[in-house]
């Protein structure tokens, strides 16, 4: 509707020019605002626009009371807001005294109820709290009403956050992309070259689209040249966003397969345990995790936040012990014999979820959050969560923390002279068996703090570590016996590969490829990926 | 391994006997007896009773299949509730085209597809409405699949602990797989609702006594065909790769195809009673495929005594007897009783009930 446009920029303009003379008159135009009491709908939707392009700080109120339908018409033919206490006129937002003695509702529609919503959030635009500026020029952010054309530049010229600015010229290009002027349009053509969203992308090839009768939806052939150029540029920055997202929820896969798995790499890698109760072990940190966080509750609320500094320790703890008592009590008796080991750990596993249930209830239980973890960070329109990127640094931490002590301490090398000649590291006085204690104790700990972590970024229930062990084999597998190396690479090579292929296929069918592959490739590298080269070879 | 050879002398003339009780009891007195007598004869086998004690017999063949690569050839499978749901999911499909319109929706295709807005079959249920081609399937799901996989796996010499964390993905995934609607195994819910099978309504005691007659015929036949194999060269050579892998080879045997074939008949094996289990507990869906259902399959050998003839057989019975019992009268310990039982059994019952019997026999004499 070019006429109703053209009627609407005159007005803004003129309107503009007021406002820009008096900023701070209060008083809206009298006839506009009568006119939203007025029977006829188009009547109505006319003076809501013209009221929004007003920017007035009246105009916001007058409207919200409207939305709420607090608009009567007054016997006088006055509009006025009924409130709960007082009877206003609506264009001076003065209290009538004597308020008037009659006055019938005004009807809002649905359509009405629209306009209203779009006017409102375009005054929102003008408001002196940035955070409602933001919130407005977000939830503008795709409009296609060009009637909010002028309020928009309006709000531009007063605009002094860069962040706020930003979208504001975006949506202002948007909006002009529909202008009449071709010159508007190439230089809104230009400003979208820049933006780095999939639907500001849909927009502009819109224009280089033929339509159904054959024609360019653009007739300008030098908007289109520009159009062309304009999708280069934010395909390549599309491109790169899809893989820094993808990268770093790979990442985050990686690191939560590689917290899984660490544990797993002492006692199956270094020990030849094999343990299928290692879920449950995560499991067990997981509630170590929710019992410290109770614990804060109740007698340190003040420093609820911190809880999951103490929550470390006591799962480490709590886990490590727990193994050390299955070591000496089962695991023990049954090294040398891997497939009896590993149906004992099972049925250790089925004992401990059905302990844990009988304590805790069948239900998940809720571990939340401190409020430091909440929220996140957006780089290049990638949503970072923190709580993912802490789980991240917190696993290249326990990396960092295990290969020290593996490679620094007495501790370390006595695990890796008994992993590398059991009968010899004996020959020589290495306790075996008090380090095989302390190995599997490690082992167990850190898949304690794993479950930390995993309380963190999901479900924490009795069946938490079943949905995890079978990950965190492949892991073992993949990355070969015996080191931590192949381990790292094989967690983080995982995440990130399912992730990439995951957007194409499907989680479920990833997963499957993902076991197919590493089936693929175990035919060539039977003993793993990064396998030590060694005699350890025949069991 | 440390093992010692085994040294079970397969059916004793005892044996034989108690074999001939078996088949007369599960073969015609049990059946007859709960088709031809009414319900308030004391005598009367309540459908009830055949349906549980027809599971279990499935259960049976199914351990001693795993008893056939676990116990004579040293594999150990956590994989082969795999094979078993495969081989129901594959009679399942026939019983599904069996229900014939009786559906919720009143139409050609299962409730599920009608729900999915299906209008065909999709290409991989072409004729399973024959019985012939569907029975066909029941050997071939499980068995093509067991064979491929096998071949990859045992060519690369993947063995012990690594074989069996692999068949434990792979059941996962499978798993997993069934468990998407789009998969068109019905999703969640699986196939269930059957009406008839080869036109007879499923739920009459005679299909039911049919149904468990089958089943024990298969429990027979699979310990005479695992009597007949343990005897051949061939099961030497399964018990010598159970023993010393490389020292076979040195000999100059290639354990791969016998490792193959035991591995592929044994899924086979399981593929019928799965197949054979389905009409009879009127259900199959994907948590039969669950990791922790295949490892139960190893429990029960284990408990009965692996490497035996008959171990399997009655370990099978005994933890399904105890499941029934705790599942009924005391929920929440059956999980207690299953663990310890895993720990137990491997810390003190290394040869199981039969060889704890044994045991006893040999100090008496």
């Amino acid at each position: 509707m070019p006429r109703n446009l053209l009627r609407l920029i005159a007005c803004a303009c003129t309107v503009l020019s007021i406002g820009l003379a008096a900023p701070d008159s209060h008083a809206l135009d009298r006839a506009i605002v009568d006119r939203l009491a007025s029977d006829d709908m188009m009547e109505k939707l006319d003076a809501i626009e013209e009221i929004a392009v007003s920017g007035e700080t009246a105009a916001l109120a007058l409207l919200q009371a409207m939305q709420n339908g607090e608009i009567y018409l007054a016997e006088d033919g006055r509009a006025v807001i009924v409130s709960e206490d007082a009877v206003l006129d609506a264009a001076t937002m003065q209290t009538l005294d004597p308020a008037p003695e009659e006055f019938s509702p005004v009807i809002v529609n649905n359509r009405i109820r629209a306009r209203l919503q779009t006017a409102i959030g375009a005054l929102s635009l003008l408001s002196p709290e940035r955070l409602v500026r933001l919130e407005s020029a977000i939830a503008l952010q795709w409009t296609e009403d060009v009637s909010l054309l002028p309020v928009v530049a309006r709000a531009l010229e007063g605009e002094t956050d860069p962040a706020i600015r930003g979208m504001l010229v975006r949506i202002k290009a948007q909006l002009d992309l529909r202008s009449d002027d071709p010159q508007r349009r190439l230089a809104a053509v230009e400003v979208l070259g820049s933006a780095s969203q999939a639907r500001v992308r849909a927009m502009v090839a819109r224009l280089v689209e033929l339509d159904p009768a054959g024609a360019f939806v653009e007739p300008d052939a030098q908007v289109r040249a520009a159009a062309l150029d304009a999708l280069r540029s934010i395909d390549r920055r599309l491109l790169l966003s899809d893989m820094l997202g993808r990268v770093f929820s790979g990442l985050s896969l990686g690191s939560i397969l590689l917290l899984a798995a660490l544990g797993l790499a002492i006692t199956y890698g270094l020990l030849g345990v094999i343990n299928l109760a290692h879920g449950e072990m995560l499991m067990i940190g997981a509630y170590a995790t929710f019992v410290t966080q109770q614990v804060f509750r109740s007698y340190f609320p003040e420093w609820i936040d911190w809880y999951l500094a103490a929550a470390l320790p006591v799962a480490f703890v709590a886990t490590a012990l727990v193994g050390m008592a299955l070591e000496r009590s089962v695991i023990r008796w049954l090294y040398g014999r891997p497939l009896e080991t590993l149906l004992a750990t099972w049925g250790i596993s089925l004992f401990l979820i059905q302990a844990v249930r009988q304590t805790f209830g069948a239900q998940n239980v809720e571990v939340a959050n401190p409020s430091w973890m909440s929220g996140g960070i957006t780089v290049m329109n990638v949503a970072m969560a923190y709580n993912r990127i802490v789980i991240i640094v917190f696993a290249l931490i326990v990396l960092l923390l295990m290969w020290l002590l593996l490679a620094r301490t007495r501790l370390g090398l006595f695990i890796r002279s008994v992993t590398q000649n059991r009968t010899m590291a004996s020959c020589v006085g290495v306790p075996t068996a008090r380090v095989d204690l302390m190995a599997f104790g490690l082992g167990s700990g850190i898949a304690g703090l794993a479950g930390v972590a995993l309380s963190q970024i999901g479900n924490v229930g009795p069946d938490l570590g079943q949905a995890y062990i079978i990950d965190s084999f492949m892991v073992v597998v993949l990355g070969g016996v015996g080191q931590l190396a192949g381990t790292v690479y094989a967690a983080l090579g995982l995440g990130v590969f399912s992730k990439f292929i995951e957007p194409h296929i499907g989680a479920v069918l990833t997963k499957i490829l993902v076991l197919v592959l590493i089936i693929a490739v175990i035919q060539k590298r039977p003993q793993g990926l990064f396998a030590l080269k060694g005699r350890a070879v025949e069991s | 391994m440390r093992e010692p050879h085994t040294t079970e002398t397969f059916l004793s003339g005892a044996g034989w006997t108690a074999l001939a009780v078996f088949a007369a009891v599960t073969l015609l007195i049990m059946p007859a007896l709960s088709v031809f007598t009414e319900p308030d004869n004391p005598l009367h086998v309540s459908a009830y009773t055949i349906t549980l004690a027809g599971k279990i017999l499935c259960y049976c063949v199914v351990a001693l299949a795993m008893n056939m690569i676990w116990g004579y050839a040293g594999i150990l499978s956590l994989g082969h509730g795999l094979f078993f749901a495969l081989g129901g999911y594959a009679f399942g499909m026939y019983l599904m085209r069996q229900i014939e319109g009786e559906g919720q929706y009143q139409s050609e295709l299962p409730d599920f597809m009608v729900f999915l807005d299906w209008t065909a079959y999709p290409w991989y249920w072409t004729g399973t409405e024959h019985f012939l081609w569907a029975a066909l399937l029941v050997v071939l799901a499980p068995g093509v699949l067991a064979f491929v996989f096998g071949f990859f796996a045992f060519r690369s010499r993947i063995k012990g602990v690594y074989f069996a964390i692999i068949t434990q993905a792979m059941t996962f995934a499978f798993m997993l797989l069934f468990f998407r609607n789009e998969t068109g195994f019905g999703g969640n819910n699986g196939f269930t609702d059957f009406k008839r099978v080869l036109g007879f309504p499923i739920t009459a005691p005679s299909t039911r006594a049919v149904l468990f007659a089958l089943s024990a015929a298969l429990v027979i036949g699979t310990i005479l065909l695992t009597r007949f194999l343990m005897r051949s060269k061939a099961g030497r050579v399964l018990t010598a790769i159970r023993d010393s892998e490389s020292r076979l080879m040195f000999c100059g045997y290639n354990p791969l195809g016998y490792k193959l074939f035991v591995w592929t008949l044994s899924a086979v094996l399981c593929g019928i009673a799965g197949a054979l289990y389905v009409p009879q507990v009127g259900i199959i869906n994907p948590s039969e495929m669950s990791p922790a259902n295949s490892i139960e399959i190893a429990i029960w050998v284990a408990v009965g005594g692996r490497g035996t003839l008959i171990g399997p057989l009655i370990g099978a019975f005994a933890v399904n007897g105890a499941k029934t019992f705790f599942t009924q009268s005391f929920p929440e310990y059956w999980l207690f009783f299953l663990g310890l039982l895993f720990i137990l059994v491997t810390l003190f019952l290394p040869k199981g009930l039969v060889g704890m019997a044994s045991q006893i026999m040999r100090a008496r004499r």
